[in-house]
Protein backbone atom coordinates (compact mmCIF):
# COMPACT_ATOMS: atom_id res chain seq x y z
CA UNK A 1 0.00 0.00 0.00
CA UNK A 2 1.51 3.41 -1.04
CA UNK A 3 -0.83 5.36 0.81
CA UNK A 4 -0.62 6.10 4.84
CA UNK A 5 -3.88 6.34 5.55
CA UNK A 6 -7.55 6.70 3.28
CA UNK A 7 -7.70 10.20 4.29
CA UNK A 8 -4.14 10.66 2.35
CA UNK A 9 -5.56 8.61 -0.54
CA UNK A 10 -9.09 10.75 -0.47
CA UNK A 11 -6.74 13.92 -0.23
CA UNK A 12 -4.39 12.94 -3.45
CA UNK A 13 -1.34 15.32 -1.70
CA UNK A 14 -3.80 18.77 -2.18
CA UNK A 15 -4.65 17.68 -5.68
CA UNK A 16 -7.66 16.19 -4.43
CA UNK A 17 -9.90 18.81 -6.65
CA UNK A 18 -8.34 18.04 -9.77
CA UNK A 19 -7.98 13.99 -9.27
CA UNK A 20 -10.93 13.73 -8.31
CA UNK A 21 -12.50 16.51 -10.60
CA UNK A 22 -10.99 14.45 -13.19
CA UNK A 23 -12.10 10.79 -12.62
CA UNK A 24 -15.61 12.11 -11.20
CA UNK A 25 -16.12 13.75 -14.45
CA UNK A 26 -15.24 10.86 -16.79
CA UNK A 27 -17.37 8.43 -14.29
CA UNK A 28 -19.57 10.77 -15.02
CA UNK A 29 -19.72 10.94 -19.27
CA UNK A 30 -19.87 7.09 -19.44
CA UNK A 31 -22.74 6.82 -17.02
CA UNK A 32 -24.70 9.35 -18.77
CA UNK A 33 -23.67 7.53 -22.47
CA UNK A 34 -24.96 4.06 -20.97
CA UNK A 35 -27.95 5.79 -19.67
CA UNK A 36 -28.90 7.94 -22.90
CA UNK A 37 -28.23 4.64 -24.90
CA UNK A 38 -30.69 2.01 -23.17
CA UNK A 39 -33.26 4.41 -23.05
CA UNK A 40 -32.91 5.55 -27.08
CA UNK A 41 -33.17 1.63 -27.45
CA UNK A 42 -36.35 1.39 -25.56
CA UNK A 43 -37.77 4.52 -27.16
CA UNK A 44 -36.69 3.10 -30.77
CA UNK A 45 -37.95 -0.43 -30.20
CA UNK A 46 -41.50 0.94 -28.85
CA UNK A 47 -42.12 3.74 -31.83
CA UNK A 48 -41.32 0.87 -34.83
CA UNK A 49 -43.31 -1.61 -32.94
CA UNK A 50 -46.00 1.53 -32.80
CA UNK A 51 -45.61 2.12 -36.48
CA UNK A 52 -45.58 -2.03 -37.36
CA UNK A 53 -48.94 -2.10 -35.58
CA UNK A 54 -50.13 0.58 -37.66
CA UNK A 55 -48.85 -0.53 -40.76
CA UNK A 56 -51.05 -3.89 -40.38
CA UNK A 57 -53.96 -2.64 -39.90
CA UNK B 1 -16.05 -18.37 -43.57
CA UNK B 2 -17.41 -15.85 -45.42
CA UNK B 3 -16.59 -12.03 -43.76
CA UNK B 4 -19.11 -10.59 -46.60
CA UNK B 5 -22.16 -12.22 -45.06
CA UNK B 6 -21.33 -10.02 -41.74
CA UNK B 7 -21.42 -6.66 -43.62
CA UNK B 8 -25.21 -7.92 -44.50
CA UNK B 9 -27.59 -6.12 -41.23
CA UNK B 10 -29.52 -9.33 -40.86
CA UNK B 11 -26.49 -11.20 -39.73
CA UNK B 12 -25.09 -7.89 -37.56
CA UNK B 13 -27.79 -7.26 -35.93
CA UNK B 14 -27.86 -10.68 -33.51
CA UNK B 15 -23.95 -11.40 -33.72
CA UNK B 16 -23.65 -7.76 -32.37
CA UNK B 17 -26.16 -8.48 -29.83
CA UNK B 18 -24.34 -11.40 -28.45
CA UNK B 19 -20.45 -9.49 -28.69
CA UNK B 20 -22.45 -6.44 -26.32
CA UNK B 21 -21.66 -8.67 -22.92
CA UNK B 22 -18.42 -9.85 -23.79
CA UNK B 23 -16.91 -6.38 -24.64
CA UNK B 24 -18.66 -5.01 -21.47
CA UNK B 25 -17.45 -7.28 -19.22
CA UNK B 26 -14.12 -6.86 -21.03
CA UNK B 27 -14.35 -3.17 -20.53
CA UNK B 28 -15.06 -3.49 -17.09
CA UNK B 29 -12.64 -5.96 -15.89
CA UNK B 30 -9.71 -3.93 -17.62
CA UNK B 31 -11.27 -0.67 -15.98
CA UNK B 32 -10.93 -2.08 -12.64
CA UNK B 33 -7.42 -2.97 -13.28
CA UNK B 34 -6.69 -0.13 -14.98
CA UNK B 35 -7.75 1.85 -11.61
CA UNK B 36 -5.91 -0.44 -9.22
CA UNK B 37 -2.72 0.70 -10.96
CA UNK B 38 -3.17 4.54 -11.35
CA UNK B 39 -4.15 4.73 -7.31
CA UNK B 40 -2.23 2.13 -5.82
CA UNK B 41 0.28 0.44 -7.93
CA UNK B 42 1.95 3.80 -9.13
CA UNK B 43 3.92 5.43 -7.72
CA UNK B 44 4.23 9.13 -6.59
CA UNK B 45 5.43 11.67 -9.56
CA UNK B 46 8.58 13.24 -8.27
CA UNK B 47 7.63 16.73 -10.12
CA UNK B 48 4.13 16.57 -10.08
CA UNK B 49 2.94 14.77 -6.96
CA UNK B 50 0.04 12.79 -6.81
CA UNK B 51 -1.35 15.18 -9.68
CA UNK B 52 -0.05 13.64 -11.86
CA UNK B 53 -2.56 10.68 -12.02
CA UNK B 54 -4.80 12.45 -14.08
CA UNK B 55 -2.40 10.99 -17.22
CA UNK B 56 -4.67 7.65 -16.26
CA UNK B 57 -7.49 9.45 -17.68
CA UNK B 58 -6.19 11.68 -19.91
CA UNK B 59 -3.98 10.32 -21.95
CA UNK B 60 -6.05 7.39 -22.98
CA UNK B 61 -9.00 9.62 -23.67
CA UNK B 62 -7.20 11.53 -26.03
CA UNK B 63 -6.03 8.46 -27.56
CA UNK B 64 -9.08 7.46 -28.26
CA UNK B 65 -10.71 10.57 -29.38
CA UNK B 66 -8.38 10.77 -32.25
CA UNK B 67 -8.72 7.54 -32.88
CA UNK B 68 -11.60 6.91 -33.18
CA UNK B 69 -12.17 9.92 -35.62
CA UNK B 70 -10.09 7.59 -37.82
CA UNK B 71 -12.10 4.55 -37.52
CA UNK B 72 -14.88 7.00 -38.28
CA UNK B 73 -13.08 8.42 -41.65
CA UNK B 74 -12.51 4.98 -42.65
CA UNK B 75 -15.83 3.66 -42.30
CA UNK B 76 -16.66 6.89 -44.02
CA UNK B 77 -13.97 5.53 -47.26
CA UNK B 78 -15.33 2.75 -46.91
CA UNK B 79 -19.14 3.55 -47.22
CA UNK B 80 -18.57 6.24 -50.48
CA UNK B 81 -16.85 3.84 -52.34
CA UNK B 82 -19.01 0.55 -52.36
CA UNK B 83 -21.68 2.44 -50.91
CA UNK B 84 -22.15 -0.45 -47.69
CA UNK B 85 -24.90 0.38 -45.40
CA UNK B 86 -23.48 -1.07 -42.34
CA UNK B 87 -20.75 1.15 -42.92
CA UNK B 88 -22.00 4.85 -42.27
CA UNK B 89 -24.08 3.10 -39.75
CA UNK B 90 -20.90 2.17 -38.32
CA UNK B 91 -19.44 6.21 -38.39
CA UNK B 92 -22.35 6.93 -37.22
CA UNK B 93 -22.34 4.82 -34.12
CA UNK B 94 -18.67 5.74 -33.29
CA UNK B 95 -19.66 9.80 -33.22
CA UNK B 96 -20.91 10.54 -30.05
CA UNK B 97 -18.31 8.68 -27.96
CA UNK B 98 -16.05 10.03 -30.10
CA UNK B 99 -17.57 13.57 -28.80
CA UNK B 100 -17.67 12.24 -25.38
CA UNK B 101 -13.44 11.25 -25.39
CA UNK B 102 -12.73 14.65 -27.22
CA UNK B 103 -14.81 16.64 -24.17
CA UNK B 104 -13.28 14.15 -21.51
CA UNK B 105 -9.58 14.52 -22.83
CA UNK B 106 -10.19 18.69 -22.78
CA UNK B 107 -11.68 18.70 -19.40
CA UNK B 108 -9.11 16.23 -17.80
CA UNK B 109 -6.28 18.57 -19.67
CA UNK B 110 -7.92 21.76 -17.57
CA UNK B 111 -7.89 20.40 -14.91
CA UNK B 112 -4.42 19.32 -14.86
CA UNK B 113 -3.41 22.48 -16.69
CA UNK B 114 -4.50 24.79 -13.43
CA UNK B 115 -2.52 23.26 -11.11
CA UNK B 116 0.97 22.47 -13.35
CA UNK B 117 0.89 25.49 -15.54
CA UNK B 118 -1.62 28.11 -13.57
CA UNK B 119 -4.40 27.78 -16.34
CA UNK B 120 -7.38 26.00 -16.94
CA UNK B 121 -6.70 27.09 -20.95
CA UNK B 122 -4.17 28.49 -22.84
CA UNK B 123 -4.51 28.75 -26.73
CA UNK B 124 -1.75 26.44 -27.62
CA UNK B 125 -1.45 24.37 -30.96
CA UNK B 126 -2.08 20.93 -29.01
CA UNK B 127 -5.35 23.04 -27.35
CA UNK B 128 -6.76 24.51 -29.71
CA UNK B 129 -6.78 21.66 -32.22
CA UNK B 130 -8.22 19.71 -30.11
CA UNK B 131 -11.20 21.70 -29.93
CA UNK B 132 -11.26 21.82 -33.18
CA UNK B 133 -11.64 17.68 -33.27
CA UNK B 134 -14.56 18.49 -30.52
CA UNK B 135 -16.24 20.30 -33.14
CA UNK B 136 -15.75 18.74 -35.69
CA UNK B 137 -17.58 15.87 -33.30
CA UNK B 138 -20.04 17.59 -33.06
CA UNK B 139 -20.76 19.35 -36.38
CA UNK B 140 -20.89 15.35 -38.23
CA UNK B 141 -23.76 15.06 -35.20
CA UNK B 142 -25.34 18.42 -35.59
CA UNK B 143 -25.25 17.67 -39.91
CA UNK B 144 -26.71 13.56 -39.21
CA UNK B 145 -29.52 15.60 -37.48
CA UNK B 146 -30.63 18.17 -39.55
CA UNK B 147 -30.80 15.76 -43.06
CA UNK B 148 -33.63 13.85 -42.98
CA UNK B 149 -33.02 11.30 -45.95
CA UNK B 150 -30.31 9.11 -44.40
CA UNK B 151 -28.55 8.42 -47.48
CA UNK B 152 -27.93 12.34 -47.82
CA UNK B 153 -27.10 12.50 -44.57
CA UNK B 154 -24.12 9.37 -44.70
CA UNK B 155 -23.02 10.96 -48.14
CA UNK B 156 -22.29 14.44 -46.67
CA UNK B 157 -21.33 13.12 -43.14
CA UNK B 158 -19.03 10.88 -44.01
CA UNK B 159 -17.56 13.65 -46.77
CA UNK B 160 -16.78 16.21 -43.44
CA UNK B 161 -15.20 12.84 -41.86
CA UNK B 162 -12.72 12.55 -44.77
CA UNK B 163 -12.27 16.44 -44.65
CA UNK B 164 -12.02 16.84 -40.78
CA UNK B 165 -9.35 13.80 -40.49
CA UNK B 166 -6.64 15.87 -42.08
CA UNK B 167 -6.67 17.04 -38.10
CA UNK B 168 -5.82 14.54 -36.52
CA UNK B 169 -2.35 14.32 -38.05
CA UNK B 170 -2.01 17.88 -37.08
CA UNK B 171 -2.84 17.02 -33.38
CA UNK B 172 -0.68 14.53 -32.93
CA UNK B 173 2.16 16.45 -34.23
CA UNK B 174 1.43 19.98 -33.02
CA UNK B 175 3.93 19.24 -29.83
CA UNK B 176 6.70 18.79 -32.34
CA UNK B 177 5.82 21.63 -34.92
CA UNK B 178 4.98 24.45 -32.77
CA UNK B 179 6.69 25.70 -29.20
CA UNK B 180 4.00 24.56 -27.07
CA UNK B 181 2.94 24.55 -23.68
CA UNK B 182 1.53 20.92 -23.57
CA UNK B 183 4.27 18.86 -22.82
CA UNK B 184 5.73 16.31 -25.72
CA UNK B 185 4.01 12.57 -26.02
CA UNK B 186 5.13 10.20 -23.21
CA UNK B 187 5.10 6.91 -25.18
CA UNK B 188 6.30 6.80 -28.66
CA UNK B 189 6.94 3.51 -30.81
CA UNK B 190 10.59 4.99 -32.07
CA UNK B 191 12.07 5.49 -28.45
CA UNK B 192 11.93 4.09 -25.08
CA UNK B 193 8.94 5.65 -23.11
CA UNK B 194 9.92 8.68 -20.73
CA UNK B 195 8.39 7.01 -17.99
CA UNK B 196 8.53 4.31 -15.03
CA UNK B 197 6.86 1.28 -16.26
CA UNK B 198 4.14 0.75 -13.97
CA UNK B 199 2.87 4.30 -15.38
CA UNK B 200 3.13 3.19 -18.52
CA UNK B 201 1.14 0.12 -17.58
CA UNK B 202 -1.20 1.93 -16.16
CA UNK B 203 -2.11 4.00 -18.99
CA UNK B 204 -1.99 1.34 -21.16
CA UNK B 205 -4.80 -0.92 -19.28
CA UNK B 206 -6.74 1.95 -19.21
CA UNK B 207 -6.26 2.72 -23.09
CA UNK B 208 -7.52 -0.96 -23.66
CA UNK B 209 -9.99 -0.62 -21.33
CA UNK B 210 -11.51 2.51 -23.35
CA UNK B 211 -11.33 0.72 -26.39
CA UNK B 212 -13.27 -1.91 -24.93
CA UNK B 213 -16.09 0.35 -23.99
CA UNK B 214 -16.26 2.20 -27.11
CA UNK B 215 -16.87 -1.15 -29.30
CA UNK B 216 -19.43 -2.13 -27.17
CA UNK B 217 -21.09 1.24 -27.06
CA UNK B 218 -20.92 1.51 -30.92
CA UNK B 219 -22.37 -1.84 -31.56
CA UNK B 220 -25.46 -1.01 -29.45
CA UNK B 221 -25.69 2.22 -31.09
CA UNK B 222 -24.99 0.31 -34.95
CA UNK B 223 -27.68 -2.26 -33.63
CA UNK B 224 -30.47 0.46 -32.84
CA UNK B 225 -29.64 2.84 -36.25
CA UNK B 226 -29.58 -0.63 -38.46
CA UNK B 227 -33.00 -1.59 -36.68
CA UNK B 228 -34.17 2.06 -37.48
CA UNK B 229 -32.99 1.44 -40.89
CA UNK B 230 -34.36 -1.52 -41.59
CA UNK B 231 -37.96 -1.31 -39.84
CA UNK B 232 -39.43 -2.89 -43.36
CA UNK B 233 -37.49 -5.96 -43.67
CA UNK B 234 -38.40 -9.36 -42.49
CA UNK B 235 -35.80 -9.83 -40.15
CA UNK B 236 -35.95 -6.28 -38.37
CA UNK B 237 -39.92 -7.21 -38.13
CA UNK B 238 -39.27 -10.80 -36.66
CA UNK B 239 -36.99 -8.74 -34.30
CA UNK B 240 -39.57 -6.34 -33.12
CA UNK B 241 -41.53 -9.11 -32.22
CA UNK B 242 -39.56 -10.81 -30.36
CA UNK B 243 -38.16 -7.57 -28.03
CA UNK B 244 -40.63 -6.01 -25.50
Amino acid sequence: MIWESWDAFWAMGGYALYVWGSFGMTLACIAGEVWLLRRQRRQVVSRLRRLQRFDSQ
Amino acid sequence: MNLYRYASPATFHPLAGRLVPWFAALAAALAAAGLYISFFVAPTDFQQGEGYRIIFIHVPAAWMSMFIYIVMAFWSAIGLAWNTRLSFVMARALAPTGAMFTFVALWTGALWGKPMWGAWWVWDARLTSSLILLFLYVGYMALQAAIDDPRRADRAGALLNLVGVINVPIIYFSVKWWNTLHQGASVSLTRAPSMAQTMLWGMLVMALAAWMYTIAVALVRARTLILERERQTEWARAVLKEEA
